[in-house]
């Protein structure tokens, strides 16, 4: 036969690659496992309305027209959480920790762009936390279960197990999570600052440790004191951030849900957050 | 073998230095830590046995129990209530960190990081 050594092996190599991949999708397409249509993530994973939830959810709205109303009361919002929390301040965005925080629109609402815009709300900043979405993808990514989804519904992190690799950070679609660069109970090295301020920090909650991962916990420690998260207490009686059980359908926060046109932010991600928006 | 005197020797050597610690002591342990009890209360969450061998895990059960599950239902210990907590519970009773925890994880040459987080009280950050 007339076949040169190099041919033969190019031949073999082929068929072999054939003998294993063909049953294999033959049987896949027989069977008829594999859609004709693939749907964009948002579309599959939409909130359904056929299943009826079970147990609690909770979640946030955030009224940024209140916001924009009373000017300042986002600070207060960040710094009521930030003291509670015992959050460090590093005064350098680099290695900024953030739980709740103030941004410009176009960041917190990447897919809303307006030919004409409403400037009164594009020029104002929203307040954006953690979303504690219901499919967070920072719990898929995280390798040690550091960080879970609560039963509640609440996004929480066990400080304890973080082994700071930052997958959650590059997981997560809004940024919320931040990474402790620095000892956050140290000082600066030139004016003597410390991060946490000395003279209001929490003492019944503890600092982080350099080298892990934090967010906002939706305030669990004093939820479970049966109190409001510290933002919400911050506006008063404002009615600017309201806290409640999502699927509670008697709750303040599904009636104005139901009452109101809301938004999330990046639905598109399909992490179906549990914070709404009313712009 | 060759240098059967050498190797020997050598050996005899490694093997009382590393044992040194054992017979210089004499079998003697040196002082048992003292470790200061709280006055005011008389009973913990579980017996005194129990709680020195196994608080680590008690811990660490609070921790799951009270992050993940949400139990934060308070535990009994005799006739006071204390959170499920190291910082808001066990050292609301054991008030001094350095007379209490440090006397035997000293000994024990253990080293917790739990107070890089959690706050010893009276505690100036």
């Amino acid at each position: 036969m007339d076949m040169k050594r190099r041919k033969f092996l190019k031949i073999a190599g082929l068929s072999t690659i054939a003998g294993i991949g063909a049953p294999a999708a033959f049987e896949r397409l027989l069977n008829g496992e594999v859609p004709t249509i693939s749907h964009a993530s948002s579309q599959s994973e939409s909130h359904s309305e056929s299943e009826k939830p079970t147990g609690k959810r909770y979640g946030m709205l955030i009224n940024l027209k209140t916001f924009r109303e009373h000017q300042g009361m986002a600070e207060k919002c960040v710094k009521a959480c930030h003291t509670v929390h015992n959050v460090p301040d590093f005064q350098n965005p680099k290695d900024e920790i953030k739980w709740i925080w103030e941004t410009p629109y176009e960041n917190a609402f990447t897919s809303k762009s307006h030919y004409y815009k409403n400037e009164e709300v594009h020029n104002n900043d929203a307040l954006v936390l953690c979303n504690h979405c219901d499919n967070p993808p920072c719990v898929r990514a995280c390798p040690t279960k550091a960080t879970f989804r609560r039963d509640d519904g609440i996004v929480a992190m066990d400080y304890h197990r973080c082994i700071g690799c930052r997958f959650c950070m590059a997981a997560c679609p809004f940024g919320a999570r931040s990474f402790n660069w620095r000892n956050p109970r140290g000082k600066d090295e030139k004016s003597g600052r410390y991060f946490i301020d000395r003279a209001t920090y929490n003492k019944e909650f503890p600092t982080r440790m350099r080298g892990v991962v934090e967010k906002c916990n939706f305030c669990v420690e004093r939820l479970a004191k049966g109190l409001q998260p510290a933002c919400v207490e911050a506006t008063g009686h404002t009615k600017a951030l309201i806290f409640g059980d999502l699927n509670d359908t008697n709750s303040e926060i599904r009636r104005t849900l139901s009452s109101n046109f809301t938004i999330q932010r990046k639905p598109e991600a399909g992490t179906l957050p549990s914070i709404f928006y009313i712009l | 073998m060759y240098d059967s005197k050498l190797v020997i020797t050598g050996l005899a050597i490694f093997v009382i230095l590393m044992t040194f610690p054992l017979w210089y002591n004499g079998g003697n342990a040196g002082d048992l830590p003292k470790v200061e009890k709280p006055t005011n209360y008389k009973q913990c969450v579980e017996d005194a046995a129990y709680m020195r061998t196994s608080h680590m895990v008690l811990l660490d059960d609070w921790r799951d129990e009270a992050l993940r599950e949400g139990k934060r239902e308070k535990v009994k210990a005799g006739d006071i209530e204390v959170e499920k907590s190291l910082m808001n519970g066990c050292m609301m009773c054991h008030v001094d960190k350095a007379k209490f925890c440090d006397q035997c994880h000293q000994y024990a040459a253990v080293k917790p990081y739990c107070w890089d987080c959690h706050f010893v009280p009276k505690e100036t950050l």
